[in-house]
C-alpha cells in the first residue's frame, strides 16, 4: 500500500512545518523529490535530512520563475509524476483596511502560481497517462476567517481550480485534488499561550492542534496508487473543526 | 511533403486510435475522427514534439482538420 517506488514529486514550499512534513512522507514512501522554496539553505538541510533530494529554489510571485520550475524539476527528475501545490503566503488585515498589494501578493502566490505550476505539469502527466496534482488548500477557504479575505479567496479559489482541473484530465489517468488543512502546529502555534489555546481547542472536537504529518498522510493517499479513482475532492483534515 | 503527411498521419491513428483509411487530409479532427478538444490539444503536443516545431495557440485553434496539420508543419517545421 502507498508505495511511491519510482515515482517523482515536486513539493513547492518545502522548507516550511507542513511542507517539510509532506517531503518527509513522500520520501519515506519511495518517492524520488525535487524540493522547492525560498529559503536554499533550508531546502539543502532538508535534502540532506532525507538523503538526497533535488533542489529548486524559486520566488512564486515571479511568474518566469513560476514558469521555468516544472520544466527544471522535469529536468532533473526524469519525468514528473506528483506535483504538490504546497507554497503559501499570509498578509493578513481586515478588509476594510487591506491593501491592494496584500490582496495581490496572496492572490498571486497562493492561486496563481498554483495554476500555472499545474498548468505546466498537465504536459507530462497527459503523455504518461498518470499524474496527481494536490494543491494544499486551508479549512479557511470553506469557513472564512476574519482578517483572511485574501488567503481565503485564495485557498477557495483553488478548490474550485482543482475542481475544473480534474474534469479535464480525469480521462487521462491524471487526478487533481486539494488537502485542506485545519490548525496545524507550529512555531505559531507554540507561541500561543494555555489560554489563547484552549479558547482554539473549543473549535476542535479533537482538542488539539493537528500535526503536519497528519496532512502528509492525505497527501500520500491521493498521490499513490490507492488514490486513482479520487479525483476532485477537497480532503478536510482538521480534527472536526468543519465537517463540510 | 509527403514524409510529413505519413507522420501526420501516422501520429492521429495513434491517439486517436481510429483506422488509418479515415485519416484522409479532409478529414476533421473533431467531426470526423471522433475527438474532443482535449485530444485536440494533445495531438497539437505531439506534433509539436515529433517535428520539433512550436504550436502557438492562435495557429493550434485553426488546425482542425489533417491538412491544416500537415500545411502548418510543412511551412514551419523543420
Amino acid at each position: 500500500m502507498f508505495d511511491l517506488s519510482g515515482k517523482t514529486a515536486l513539493v513547492t514550499g518545502a522548507s516550511g512545518g507542513i511542507g517539510g512534513a509532506i517531503a518527509r512522507t513522500l520520501k519515506a514512501c519511495g518517492a524520488k523529490l525535487a524540493l522547492s522554496g525560498t529559503r536554499a539553505e533550508a531546502l539543502q538541510a532538508l535534502a540532506d535530512e532525507l538523503g538526497g533530494a533535488e533542489i529548486l529554489p524559486c520566488k512564486l510571485d515571479v511568474a518566469e520563475e513560476v514558469e521555468a520550475l516544472v520544466p527544471a524539476a522535469v529536468d532533473k527528475l526524469g519525468q514528473l509524476d506528483i506535483l504538490v501545490n504546497n507554497a503559501g503566503i499570509t498578509r493578513d488585515g481586515l478588509a476594510m483596511r487591506m491593501k491592494d498589494e496584500d490582496w495581490a501578493a496572496v492572490l498571486r502566490v497562493d492561486l496563481e502560481a498554483a495554476f500555472r505550476l499545474s498548468r505546466a505539469a498537465l504536459r507530462p502527466m497527459m503523455k504518461a497517462r498518470h499524474g496527481r496534482i494536490i494543491s494544499i488548500s486551508s479549512v479557511v477557504g470553506s469557513i472564512g476567517n476574519p482578517g483572511q479575505a485574501n488567503y481565503a479567496a485564495a485557498k477557495a479559489g483553488l478548490e474550485g481550480m482543482t475542481r475544473s482541473l480534474a474534469a479535464e484530465v480525469a480521462s487521462r489517468g491524471v487526478t487533481v485534488n486539494c488537502v485542506a488543512p485545519g490548525f496545524i502546529a507550529s512555531a505559531m502555534t507554540d507561541a500561543l499561550t494555555d489560554d489563547q489555546k484552549a479558547k482554539m481547542f473549543e473549535r476542535i472536537p479533537a482538542g488539539r492542534f493537528g500535526e503536519g504529518s497528519d496532512v502528509a498522510a492525505a497527501v500520500l493517499w491521493l498521490a499513490s496508487a490507492e488514490g486513482a479513482y479520487v479525483t476532485g475532492q477537497s480532503i478536510h483534515v482538521n480534527g472536526g473543526m468543519y465537517m463540510g | 511533403m509527403s514524409d510529413v503527411a505519413d507522420r501526420v498521419k501516422k501520429i492521429v491513428v495513434e491517439h486517436l486510435g481510429v483506422e488509418a483509411e479515415k485519416v484522409t487530409d479532409e478529414a476533421s479532427f473533431i467531426d470526423d475522427l471522433g475527438a474532443d478538444s482535449l485530444d485536440t490539444v494533445e495531438l497539437v503536443m505531439a506534433f509539436e514534439d515529433e517535428f520539433g516545431v512550436e504550436i502557438p495557440d492562435d495557429a493550434a485553434e485553426k488546425i482542425l482538420t489533417v491538412k491544416d496539420a500537415i500545411a502548418f508543419i510543412a511551412a514551419n517545421g523543420k
